[in-house]
């Protein structure tokens, strides 16, 4: 296959322009020694026929949510996707385009990224939001850190272990910069242990992180949490789930400074865990302090309204060994997914979706009920919850076989998580397998 | 470029005027012009204790982010807080909205600063190599 | 005039809906207690699936991609997104994994991204790949925290310092910076090169590593990289290796065999998958093998034919990122790999080569290029020859959008002033090349006998310029129009 559209005769043409006659005497300037020998070891290339058949053949062989009912959540959600929206994020204009660095051969981008924003704090409830992250747990981190610099000189962020696993893996890896110590405070019953967070929580505290709902399912009680906090003048900083802000209290009815989480659910495909959308709110004060790119509207010099990215001098390009991120691309597609989808489901159909997540929760934990298994936590739950079992893998493998791809593995429980496209007729397949010898 | 006799200068393009134990600081004439149109301050912190050469706020434009290094070492007793609001009054005239007021420590740190001659000579060679 | 989706709401117009519930339907609110629930109602537009169509293909109108036309943006690399990759990342056996799906189930994903590991590897002359980094700037903090950690492991604690060069993109130093280093830079020569005295002068065993781009971000290739190597490697440090400008050189020559210990590649540059408006790209890393423990996690390994992930790597530095990467932007880049083959990638890079010398050779004269030699993929040139008409380079970017082109990059590398970064990549045509340059040539034209016209540009976009201060002043970010 060949993107180069010149053939060869111009090649020649082009080479005679500049007095050369071979495309190696353009790279005469790298010496010999250290110019490949030989092609690179990689196979012969090949036509779009041949590419169909062997992606197609990779993926064949994979089990997909398309065809097999998937109870996994612990972060990735299998949620509908509208048949309008895949077909609008095909506009090539929106796609192969660049960063809008550019406002006015932009404008369409810049307006859909000032609307992202506005959906975006609308959910979380907050003041400002940025044109989005990379994840929701890249997005966490840069929250924690965003709450160690502005706190001129905390470096204490305390976090209950009840958040999704891989978050505090993404923390330690930021923390090797030596700028935050991660305080992880064991959670009780499925939930954060509210006495053992308000004991960590003192004068050296620039942080603390609620999940909600948390790695669990479990909808958390922050309220106690944000009273001590802001006490001792540190930031609340919540990880939530979008498609639960439309019936769960928000990050700014909470009293957070800052709101992070995963996007993913509002319309992005599952794809093996990414591309996904880290989104990012915080309240007014810290509009200058936020990471990522930022939209802002303003005049041009007709005085008509327009778009641009605005507030830059945060960013990388211009603080250089200054910049509190080093973030760079971000997930611009995928935020214009997220709008998309806000805007095709609507007010109604995103407090639909919600609410029948929830119901449906509701209803697999009576049918689980039925057959002898129970919640593993006592605790309310969004749309997903644990559900005790001594085996997990094996009933995972019992699960599979009869074509059901089931839930997150925890040492003594199945972690399961309840989308609108599941049906009851699923969820009692699921519970028939699961309470089956 | 305007560079005022009756104050003292450092490398880093900022000013001081000092009056008995106190010191007005702000930004040159050369570190507006060369920001452009300045749209927000970091001002420094009230009360905080500083010593000479510490980046105690920063100046933003659209196209830049300049720190602003303490001239002199003490107490920042009073901040400019139209500066807020108005951050262009940088622009308009930088010497006469100063940034900070500073209860100076020790005034020693004062001998190791540019006067107007020294720092008009400075900021022509530094006009050379642009 | 261009009306915002809120202010298009006619309040019920939505019509989405689900499958009715049919067994009985569970009383949603008492399980969750009131003082859990939101109390407002979530602002969101409540349009026709009709009018949202129409809004966001209004919306792409005011757009331009590299399908639109020319985008000749200097180290971005804006070369075609051919359309095969995003069918194959569509596949529903692909796009509809869950990333913790048992493995057994997900063996052609797993195929797919390990063979993407070794495929890379093979690229850029390295040992192991990690595929998690979600963008170049998020592969520049892996990598340098992987030479953190290698030196913290070897119970090295004096190394305190990352040096990057005066023309390093703004990324470079803004890592460091974030994983705790302090920034040295080093001078660049009258050659636009690193200066090899200054180098030798600044590094220390103080100094974890450098961070180089090769070619480098005036679009030269570093020739004394070899002695550069030494200098850092004599002295402990590691070299990393900017990715963002490979495509001048794949298939040449390799970072690995340059002397570089962890590389960063961008799938977004290089690897065709599309900018999607600012992202989202994938940035991976490799590593020689002294510092293979410290990847993040996991890798996928394989045994015999079987796939699988590897968590049990006690030295790795952690995650960057949730679950594997961004995979969607993975399986692009390996149709294309696939797609081009060795030879293919190898062509790539010449004729990106080619065509940026070809520009060059016609625009010298009009315009100023500082370092006009034999270049890679991309070059500088500046607006010095303008400067008397009081045009600037970015007077000329913005009367080029009247020409119908995305402006090159401008002011960068910073070392140049007045910088215009030209690097139109192998996938455009002569033809293009010529129709640019005559347009670049008559815009010099305009500057020397209308240079009104050139300083107010542009005047056929659907807006002039914009008030960037007010804009920084008085941040207006959200419709507050409720």
């Amino acid at each position: 296959m060949k993107y180069t559209p010149n053939p060869n005769p111009v090649v020649d043409e082009m080479l005679q322009t500049m007095g050369l006659s071979s495309l190696s005497q353009l790279f005469s300037d790298i010496k010999p020694e250290l110019q490949l020998d030989r092609e690179l070891n990689i196979p012969g290339g090949c036509g779009e026929m041949e590419l169909r058949s062997h992606l197609k053949e990779l993926a064949a062989r994979n089990r997909n949510t398309e065809d097999f009912p998937c109870f996994l959540g612990a972060g990735a959600y299998d949620h509908y996707i509208p048949a309008a929206l895949e077909q609008l994020l095909l506009r090539s204009e929106f796609y192969t385009a660049y960063t809008p660095y550019q406002p006015e051969i932009s404008q369409g981008i810049l307006q859909s990224i000032f609307e992202y924003q506005t959906m975006i704090c609308s959910l979380t409830g907050l003041d400002v939001s940025n044109a989005s992250l990379y994840d929701g747990g890249s997005a966490l981190a840069e929250a924690c850190s965003l709450a160690c610099v502005n706190s001129k000189g905390r470096r204490k962020v305390v976090i209950p272990d009840t958040v999704h696993p891989e978050y505090l893996q993404i923390l330690k890896a930021y923390s090797l910069s030596g700028h935050m110590d991660i305080v992880v405070v064991p959670g009780r019953g499925g939930a954060a242990d509210i006495e053992a967070m308000l004991a960590a929580i003192d004068d050296q505290t620039a942080g603390v992180v609620i999940q909600q709902p948390n790695f669990f399912g479990i909808i958390e009680d922050a309220a106690s949490i944000e009273q001590a906090v802001h006490a001792h003048k540190g930031l609340l900083i919540m990880a939530v789930e979008p498609i639960s802000l439309a019936v769960l209290k928000s990050p700014g009815e909470w009293g957070a400074d800052i709101a992070v989480g995963e996007g993913q659910p509002l319309g992005l495909s599952l794809s093996m865990g990414g591309p996904y959308l880290g989104f990012m709110a915080a309240r007014k004060a810290l509009m200058r302090k936020i990471p990522g790119r930022i939209v802002g509207q303003t005049t041009d010099l007709d005085g008509k309204t327009a778009y641009v990215l605005t507030l830059q001098a945060r960013e990388q390009h211009i603080r250089r060994e200054l910049a509190a991120s080093n973030i760079c691309s971000n997930q611009a597609l995928c935020a214009l997914a997220a709008s998309m989808y806000l805007t095709f489901v609507g007010p109604r159909g995103l407090k639909d979706v919600a609410v029948r997540c929830h119901q449906l929760a509701l209803y697999a934990r009576q049918a689980l009920e039925k057959v002898g298994l129970h919640l593993k936590f006592e605790q309310p739950f969004f749309n997903e919850f644990a559900v005790s079992i001594s085996n997990p893998s094996v009933a995972n493998r019992r699960l599979l076989e009869n074509g059901i791809i089931g839930g997150y593995e925890l040492e003594d429980a199945l972690l399961l998580a309840f989308t609108e496209k599941r049906t009851t007729a699923e969820i009692d397949r699921l519970a028939a397998v699961l309470g089956g010898k | 470029m305007n560079i005022p006799g009756d104050l003292l200068y450092t490398k880093d393009h900022d000013w001081i005027r000092v009056e008995g134990t106190k010191g007005h600081i702000g930004i040159s004439d050369f570190a507006q012009a060369h920001l452009g149109d300045i749209v927000f301050v970091e001002l420094p912190e009230l009360d905080a204790q500083v010593e000479q050469g510490q980046a105690i706020g920063v100046i933003e434009s659209v196209k830049a982010a300049a720190t602003m290094f303490c001239p002199a070492g003490g107490t920042i007793v009073a901040v400019n807080e139209e500066l807020e609001e108005s951050p262009e009054l940088l622009n308009e005239d930088c010497y006469a909205n100063w940034i900070a007021v500073v209860e100076l420590g020790d005034q020693t740190d004062l001998e190791k600063l540019m006067d107007p001659a020294a720092y008009t000579e400075y900021c022509r060679q530094a006009e050379a190599e642009e | 005039m261009n009306k915002l989706i809120f202010e298009k709401t006619i309040s019920g117009s939505n019509a989405f809906s689900l499958p009715d519930f049919t067994s009985g339907q569970p009383d949603w609110e008492t399980a969750i207690p009131a003082h859990l629930r939101r109390k407002d109602q979530p602002l969101l537009p409540d349009v026709s699936e009709v009018e949202a169509v129409r809004h966001f293909t209004e919306l792409s109108t005011r757009a331009y991609g590299v399908d639109s036309g020319f985008y000749p943006l200097g180290s971005c690399t804006m070369k075609y997104n051919p359309k095969i990759n995003e069918w194959a990342a569509r596949l529903p056996g692909l796009a509809g994994l869950h990333p913790f799906q048992p493995e057994e189930t997900m063996q052609g994903a797993l195929q797919l991204y390990y063979e993407m590991q070794e495929m890379l590897a093979e690229i850029t002359g390295m040992d192991s790949f990690t595929l998690q980094p979600a963008a170049g700037a998020h592969g520049e903090m892996a990598g340098v925290m992987i030479i953190k950690a290698y030196h913290q492991h070897r119970q090295d604690h004096k190394r305190t310092r990352m040096m990057v060069p005066d023309s390093a993109h703004g990324t470079n130093p803004a890592t460091a910076n974030v994983v705790g280093f302090d920034v040295i830079e080093v001078k660049s020569n009258s050659r636009g090169l690193v200066d090899l005295e200054d180098l030798r002068a600044k590094m220390s065993p103080e100094v974890a590593g450098l961070m180089l781009t090769n070619p480098n971000t005036l679009g030269l290739f570093e020739e004394d990289i070899k002695e550069i190597a030494d200098i850092v490697h004599d002295q402990g440090g590691l070299l990393y290796y900017d990715g963002a400008n490979l495509n001048g050189i794949m298939g040449v020559t390799r970072p690995g065999d340059m002397g570089f210990d962890v590389v960063h590649v961008n799938l977004h540059k290089t690897f065709s998958t599309p900018h999607g408006g600012g992202g989202p790209g994938a940035g991976p890393v490799g590593v020689k093998a002294p510092l293979a423990d410290f990847l993040p996690v996991p890798v996928v390994a394989r045994q015999g034919e079987t796939y699988r992930f590897d968590y049990q790597r006690p030295l790795s530095i952690g995650k960057v990122k949730n679950y594997y990467g961004n995979f969607g932007v993975i399986v692009k880049a390996y149709t294309y790999i696939k797609a081009l083959g060795g030879s293919g990638l190898k062509e790539a890079c010449q004729h990106a080569v080619l065509n940026a010398n070809y520009l060059r050779h016609k625009l010298r004269g009009t315009y100023h290029i500082p370092q006009d030699r034999l270049c890679k993929h991309e070059f500088v040139a500046t607006s010095r020859n303008q400067t008397p008409q009081g045009v600037t380079t970015l007077d000329i970017a913005k009367r080029l959008i009247d020409y119908g082109y995305h402006p090159p990059t401008v002011y960068f590398p910073l070392i140049v002033h007045e910088a215009i970064m030209i690097e139109p990549t192998e996938t455009e045509s002569k033809q293009r090349l010529d129709d640019f340059t005559a347009a670049m040539q008559a815009i010099a034209q305009e500057a020397q006998d209308n240079p009104d016209l050139v300083i107010h540009a542009p005047h056929d976009a659907v807006i002039k310029r914009v008030d960037e201060v007010t804009a920084a002043r008085k941040p207006v970010l959200k419709w507050e129009g409720r």
